[in-house]
């Protein structure tokens, strides 16, 4: 095969369709994992009937709601109704395009970059593409025909406008740590610091994670979609698999949130201290840990922290949230802007 | 309730209903809400879902036989109820309990205690989405009804004590059992509190919600934790003693704000103060007989009497009406204290927002079989 | 061969035979001889004596619990300080006190109830109502329905009842604007007796529900219950032909 064909043809097809079904797979066992990890934290153990230890629970779980009847609600707009919940899903299928998950690697011969595009303006196109997803929450909650919907889903959407504002600027102090807007470029300007940007942006971190945990409806911000609330949330009146799109989009949120934030400030694929311990990581008992694991292991970890959080924390009614975001994250966002630019100035000169 | 700038913006109240069944497991209960936006204008409690006639049921059975029907009114904490009914047929009839009766009384109201205020715990947790003490309260309350089993049989609605004293001897080993839980429990109460008492988040949704005033709580007859996180000291047990209540040594906690935050304190202090009575009477438990010398068909005299205890959610009172003779009672009246305390809820939740609706209800600690009867 | 100690009279334990055995030839005893007998005498007679003297000396009394219950006496508690100051503050409000099991009761003319609370509210510091009820005597002439208002004073904890003679049809004052708590306790015993509160903000039934006809506490009305068809909607349904759970209403059993 010529070289031009495989490289523009055959490798990102391939890329594509690996890529995004184990995103899916992984999203599909997110929902066991939670479930599992919960039931520990509230002693007991979760599903453990179908399949060993309850490892074909999520695929159970599919095919339950491939074969539910598909209602929609009387008076409800149909159109919009069928379409909400693609509109949610697919821009949080779409952001997974320009993650990067590991360094490049060659095998046969043939030089493999593990993702699919890299964008060098990777970061806008990240947050522009997710608040695609804001329109899906509005129009479900519209297009269902009942007000507790309606009122739900215009209060998880003004809870997700607020929250991406201080979400942005946080991220913009890790833009003013690396220069580039390219997720790759993040990582690597990481590996030539030698040090992972949460140590300089820990107060960015911070509030990077709770707007994240923000965005993504979750405990303690998860009041829109809570069942002891009168108006129950956006997707009460769906059913079946335009349910579980948006449930799956929920879980691939979050796993995006905690793929962004393990990129942007804990080194993506890199191992802790990449120059300073590159000797110990070079060594032959952990030379074989290929990056990829590095990463996932850290994503692994900050979705631990959601599952953590959802089993720890009340949840907050809905003008705390909002005071939360506007009157702490906000201002806080923008002094560590400042202050990371003036580090950024005195320490690079 | 139109704002100052109504002029300008139309005001359109919402109603919404909110229940009979909902998640939060209180019962059946139905509240009208009238919402601005998200401001409660006014919420109206309907009650009657679950009226069984028990008090009609009463007056068709002798005195014996209505104990059991005692302990479905309030079947989170069915000793109490018995013990009430108990304590007022021993007024009527002039019945001194023996001493050991007595303890063993205590000890089983008060573990009743503990085992309600951790439904208690574990549902307000819940409704204010804090999903996981639930779990650990429900496992503690479950070591508990074993005991409960052990003792009489079963392990909600008890049946567990008798006019003149208690049905059953301990048996053995229940003494060991009981007193191994009561030393291991002050350290589950620890890891409740941490998850909850000083989180940030659960003290801005329940400080400074659902306040009462002192006067406001004796004008609206409220008793038991609603009256004392408000700062008012009066417990049943130290005010009128049954069953040798002024034998043993507890405090009786109480708040100073009269929010939901301080009734949350007075809760949790009071299953500790519920664990040390139950040591002090598993220590100083006498020897001797179970059952005061009554004769075996019970016939009142006639008068009227009213005797009441102090039920984990307030004043459990029994007015019983009896004519000359009589083995039933003529007119068996309970005095409910979650149906008072339910009145109160429009006034505590007036100005506040939507969610603080299910908190005021958690806080109350409201049971409907209680307030139905 | 008596070894018995003069015992204090056990009233449980059976009478011990005074000699065992003396007349039992069949096991192969021999007749006692003259000692034994005069000692079995001295014994008995000892016993007997020791009785004697223990009948009159002092018994150590019995626990409560032990004895019989008395049940507690009716008293008349006119010269109770709560009833002597109504008596003088409102004219003409006690018609009777009586003190029975601790508790002082107090009956009161119903047409005075709102005056009569009051003043023990304000007066008297009864500021906590802790119920109100109704007991029904159907077939008492003056008034079917004894209206109990039961209060409570803080300062030293002291409960007074209230005891309101009402008939059948005649509306009471409602207090509730006195104890705001009488509210929902009135409603009740409209609801379930049918007796009517004059000046409730909203006087409804409460634990039955809307449309229910009847007031289930009375004493004349069944414990089986009543046809709910008829009696919710009765111009829907005839007396007797109500919904019934199995059949088409043929006017067999139904609860």
């Amino acid at each position: 095969m010529s070289e031009p064909v495989l490289q523009l043809l055959v490798i990102p097809l391939i890329k594509l369709v690996v890529i995004l079904s184990v995103i899916l797979l992984v999203v599909a066992y997110l929902t066991l994992l939670e479930r599992k990890v919960l039931a520990y934290m509230q002693v007991r153990i979760g599903p453990n009937r179908v399949g060993p230890r309850g490892l074909l629970q999520p695929i159970a779980d599919v095919l339950k709601l491939f074969v539910k009847e598909d209602l929609v609600p009387a008076g409800a707009e149909r159109f919009v109704f069928m379409l909400a919940p693609i509109l949610i899903f697919v821009p949080s299928f779409i952001v997974w395009s320009v993650i990067p998950f590991g360094d490049a690697f060659t095998v046969g011969g043939v030089t493999i970059e593990p993702f699919i595009a890299d964008l060098n303006i990777a970061v806008l196109f990240v947050l522009a593409v997710s608040s695609i997803g804001i329109y899906g929450i509005i129009l479900g909650g519209w297009a269902s025909n009942n007000k507790f919907s309606l009122m739900g889903g215009l209060r998880s959407a003004a809870q997700l406008v607020s929250y991406e504002v201080p979400l942005g600027f946080a991220v913009i102090s890790v833009l003013l740590l690396s220069g580039t807007m390219s997720l790759v470029g993040i990582v690597e300007s990481q590996r030539d610091a030698g040090v992972w940007w949460v140590v300089p942006g820990l107060l960015g971190f911070g509030i990077y994670f709770i707007c994240g945990v923000a965005e993504t409806n979750r405990n303690p911000f998860d009041l829109p979609e809570a069942e002891a609330e009168l108006v129950a949330g956006f997707h009460t009146e769906y059913s079946g698999m335009k349910f579980a799109l948006f449930f799956l989009a929920e879980y691939m949120n979050m796993l995006l949130v905690s793929s962004l934030a393990v990129i942007l400030f804990f080194g993506g694929w890199l191992p802790p201290f990449p120059n300073l311990l590159a000797g110990f990581w070079a060594s032959p008992a952990l030379a074989w840990i290929p990056p990829f694991v590095w990463y996932f292991a850290k994503v692994m970890a900050f979705i631990f922290v959601y599952i953590w959080f959802r089993g720890t924390f009340p949840r907050y009614r809905f003008d705390q949230l909002m005071a939360v975001g506007w009157k702490w994250l906000l201002p806080l966002s923008l002094a560590n802007v400042m202050l990371v630019a003036v580090g950024v100035l005195w320490f690079r000169g | 309730m139109n704002g100052p700038d109504s002029s300008l913006f139309d005001v359109e109240e919402m109603e919404v209903n909110f229940g009979p069944q909902h998640p939060a497991t209180h019962g059946v209960l139905r509240v009208q809400v009238k919402l601005d936006g998200e401001k409660i204008l006014d919420a109206k409690p309907i009650i009657g879902y679950l009226h069984r006639g028990t008090e009609k049921l009463f007056e068709t059975m002798e005195f014996p036989q209505c104990i059991p029907h005692t302990d479905r009114m309030d079947y989170i904490a069915a000793a109490t109820n018995n013990q009430g009914f108990c304590v007022t047929m021993e007024k009527l009839l002039g019945i001194t309990i023996p001493p050991r009766a007595a303890y063993l009384r205590m000890i089983l109201a008060e573990l009743q205690r503990i085992a309600s205020h951790l439904v208690w715990f574990g549902t307000h947790a819940i409704d204010i989405g804090a999903i996981t003490p639930f779990f650990y309260n429900f496992r503690d309350r479950d070591e508990i009804l074993d005991l409960f089993e052990a003792y009489c049989g079963a392990r909600l609605t008890l049946n567990t004590m008798k006019i003149g004293g208690v049905p059953f001897e301990l048996p053995e080993g229940w003494v060991d059992r009981c007193r191994a839980l009561v030393d291991d429990f002050p350290r589950r109460i620890d890891e409740y509190e941490t998850l909850l008492t000083d989180n940030r988040i659960w003290k801005q949704r329940t400080v400074g919600i659902g306040v009462v005033s002192p006067e406001d709580a004796v004008e609206w007859g409220l008793t038991g934790p609603p009256l004392r996180g408000s700062g008012i000291r009066w417990d049943i047990r130290r005010v009128f003693p049954y069953d040798r209540y002024d034998e043993v040594d507890f405090e009786v906690p109480i708040g100073a704000n009269g929010d939901t935050y301080d009734r949350y304190l007075v809760r949790v202090e009071e299953m500790r103060q519920s664990l040390r009575i139950v040591r002090q009477c598993l220590d100083a438990l006498p020897e001797g007989p179970i059952m005061a010398r009554a004769p075996k068909v019970l016939r009142a005299k006639e008068g009227m009497v009213y005797g009441s205890v102090e039920s984990p959610k307030g004043e459990l009172g029994y007015f019983i009406v009896t004519t000359e003779k009589a083995t039933t009672p003529y007119r068996c009246r309970v005095r409910p204290p979650s149906f008072v305390n339910l009145q109160a809820l429009p006034e505590m939740v007036k100005g506040h927002l939507v969610a603080d609706l299910v908190a005021v209800i958690g806080t109350l600690d409201i049971v409907l079989g209680e307030i139905d009867r | 061969m008596t070894d018995e100690t003069p015992k204090p009279p056990d009233d449980r334990a059976p009478d011990e035979p005074a000699a065992e055995g003396a007349d039992r030839p069949a096991d192969g005893k021999p007749k006692p001889t003259d000692e034994e007998k005069a000692a079995r005498i001295a014994a008995a007679k000892a016993k007997a004596a020791a009785k004697k003297a223990a009948a009159e000396a002092p018994a150590e009394p019995k626990p409560a619990w032990e004895e019989k219950p008395v049940p507690p006496e009716r008293a008349d508690a006119a010269d109770d300080p709560d009833v002597v100051a109504l008596a003088d503050g409102v004219a003409g409000s006690v018609l009777g006190a009586e003190r029975f099991a601790g508790d002082v009761t107090v009956t009161v003319p119903a047409g005075a109830i709102a005056e009569i609370c009051r003043f023990l509210k304000v007066e008297r510091g009864f500021s906590f109502l802790v119920d109100l009820t109704a007991v029904d005597w159907p077939d008492r002439e003056g008034g079917r329905f004894d209206v109990v208002y039961w209060m409570h004073r803080f300062d030293d904890q002291r409960r007074l009842r209230l005891r309101a003679v009402v008939a059948e049809g005649d509306a009471v004052d409602s207090v509730s604007g006195i104890w705001k708590t009488a509210n929902w306790m009135e409603r009740e015993v409209y609801d379930l007796f049918g007796v009517t509160f004059a000046g409730h903000p909203g006087l409804e039934r409460i634990l039955t529900w809307e449309g229910f006809h009847g007031h289930p506490l009375r004493k004349d009305f069944p414990v089986e219950g009543i046809d709910t068809g008829a009696a919710i909607y009765p111009d829907v349904y005839p007396p007797g032909g109500g919904p019934v759970a199995e059949s088409e209403g043929e006017g067999e059993d139904q609860e």
